[in-house]
């Protein structure tokens, strides 16, 4: 494969959206998991599904080029994101029931316009489970961005994101703006759920963000190892996963998500195992 | 003296169901007051409002000489609240990462934590007596443990006061009295003044200087040691409602 990514450009550019979204989906995703909204990114990837249609059937019908799917995915992405932020404004008592509206939403949405563009074909297939083969400089590009964005206002507010995740009534009383705060975040991770869908696609976009925050939760003994952790199994599982999905010419999405899966399962198992171990001894 | 908080006529509801009636009292720089009342009494109400967490819709509360509406809290007011026992057990935080919680409006990444700051966490650490649980998971500590790790992560920032919503539900009656003990401290040695939310008057009165019964409206503002006096119908009477003091023997 390396051979592979030295000559073919668009396996190279495949390559760096995954390393990069292999840091990006788990660093959000450890705040999202800690704030238990892990669905969150299951119902912001429908609505990016139902952008990604959208610029399908546009540029079917109307030979829309100024605007790929990637970009109208990003955009219904960001609205869905704001949408969902509003929704749990209103369902106080509520919060989670913002995400299946959107989800929900999303999917019907995704379905019309699919089926305006004359149904299925192999470009949505790409967008549901992932692509080696995708990626063009332009889409590198707005990742890269993208994660320029992502990691200078992570490193901005870190202490504030990570206050806000543990307990929101003290952050707010120590003067930490929430709202925007908020907003910006769900903005965040409307972004980089679009970067990772060429990547892994729709349905297993979430599985990047939840499952390495999972296993590294399982042996971080700080937030802050938790992060680390969580960024090392997803490069592991986004490297693994798309070298085996190069060979085995499996969309990388599955490969990805079984990599994330396993090491998952070993950790779990390691860590019984060494605690029998420990209580024996 | 001079007055901390200054709350006038403060009337609040929630739909149409009034909390808070007419409410006016003040803190004085350095007391260390309880705020005592029964269940759906207003105490936390009012708490909320001074913090800001509640929008005032009547009446008037001064913090510092200024509007609540125009305060804006830069460290000067800390909060310890009743749900600090109940934040998720499984979250992946050392005691000293939540400490360091208290410093965020000091402290960003792109002013990393320097050995000033990493000295605040250690010197509060040590205060409340946690030193040698820095570095464990916040999960992992006993819910006394975990208040005092709250506490510390209150008065890191050198608050001017601190408020206290009900900080002993979920501690075990044992450590309840070092509890109240670690808070006298802070009120003596480091001069800052206290509102402790409790519904537990028996136990409050002997650590505070200065007593707040609140029911919708305040009933009874003074000496803790006056209202001890008291028979249980003439507290009972200034109460509002039925009450019940609980001794406890230390």
């Amino acid at each position: 494969m390396l051979d592979a990514i030295l000559n073919f450009e668009i396996l190279r550019n495949t390559f760096y959206t995954g390393l990069i979204v292999g840091l990006l989906a788990p660093l959000l995703g450890t705040f999202i998991v800690v704030r238990r909204l892990s669905l969150i990114a299951d119902g912001l990837s429908h609505v990016t599904l139902a952008g990604i249609s959208f610029g399908l059937f546009m540029q079917k019908k109307y030979t829309l080029l100024a605007l790929t799917p990637f970009h109208t995915g990003i955009i219904f992405s960001i609205i869905g994101a704001i949408v969902i932020e509003n929704l749990r404004g209103v369902y106080k008592a509520f919060q989670e029931i913002a995400i299946p509206i959107t989800l929900s939403i999303g999917v019907g949405l995704s379905v019309v316009f699919i089926a305006m563009a004359d149904g299925i074909n192999t470009d949505i297939y790409a967008y549901l489970f992932g692509s080696v083969a995708a990626v063009s400089r332009s889409d590198l590009y707005l990742v890269l961005f993208t994660a320029v964005f992502v990691i200078v206002v992570i490193i901005f507010l870190y202490k504030e994101l990570f206050a806000l995740s543990f307990d929101e009534e003290f952050a707010t009383v120590s003067g930490i703006r929430a709202k925007i705060i908020h907003y910006l975040f769900i903005i965040m991770t409307a972004l980089v759920i679009a970067a990772s869908i060429r990547i892994v696609g729709v349905l297993l976009v979430s599985a990047l963000m939840t499952l390495p925050v999972a296993t590294a939760m399982r042996i971080a003994k700080s937030f802050k190892q938790t992060i680390v952790y969580s960024i090392i199994f997803g490069e592991f599982a986004v490297i693994i996963g798309l070298i085996a999905g190069y060979y085995l010419e499996i969309p990388p999405g599955g490969t990805i998500v079984i990599t994330s899966a396993i090491l998952l399962g070993l950790t779990l198992l390691i860590k019984k195992w060494y605690l029998a171990y420990i209580y024996k001894g | 003296m001079t007055n901390l908080i200054t709350v006038n006529g403060v009337t609040h509801r929630y739909d149409k169901h009034k909390v808070l009636e007419d409410v006016s009292f003040t803190i004085e720089t350095g007391s260390f007051v309880g705020l005592v009342g029964p269940n759906g009494s207003g105490k936390t109400t009012i708490i909320k409002l001074i913090l800001g967490l509640e929008k005032l819709q009547k009446g008037s509360i001064e913090a510092f000489g200024k509007p609540i509406e125009k305060f804006h809290n830069k460290g000067h007011v800390s909060f310890v609240s009743q749900k600090a026992n109940s934040f998720s057990r499984g979250f992946p935080a050392t005691a000293k990462e939540v400490v360091s919680m208290g410093l965020t409006s000091k402290v960003s990444l792109l002013r990393p934590t320097t050995k000033k700051y990493e000295y605040l966490i250690f010197e509060a650490l040590d205060r409340v007596n946690m030193m040698e649980y820095a570095n464990h998971n916040i999960g992992d500590l006993s819910g006394g443990q975990q208040q005092r790790i709250f506490i510390a992560r209150a008065i890191v920032n050198n608050p001017s006061l601190l408020i206290l919503d009900e900080p002993t539900v979920g501690v075990d009656t044992e450590n309840v009295q070092q509890f109240y003990q670690l808070l006298s401290q802070l009120n003596e040695e480091l001069g800052i003044t206290l509102i402790l939310v409790s519904h537990d008057i028996g136990t409050i009165t002997t650590h505070v200087t200065d007593l707040l019964c609140l029911n919708k409206s305040v009933h009874y503002h003074g000496n803790p040691g006056d209202f001890e006096h008291m028979t249980d119908e003439q507290r009972s009477k200034i109460y509002g409602h039925d009450m019940h003091t609980i001794t406890h023997d230390h």
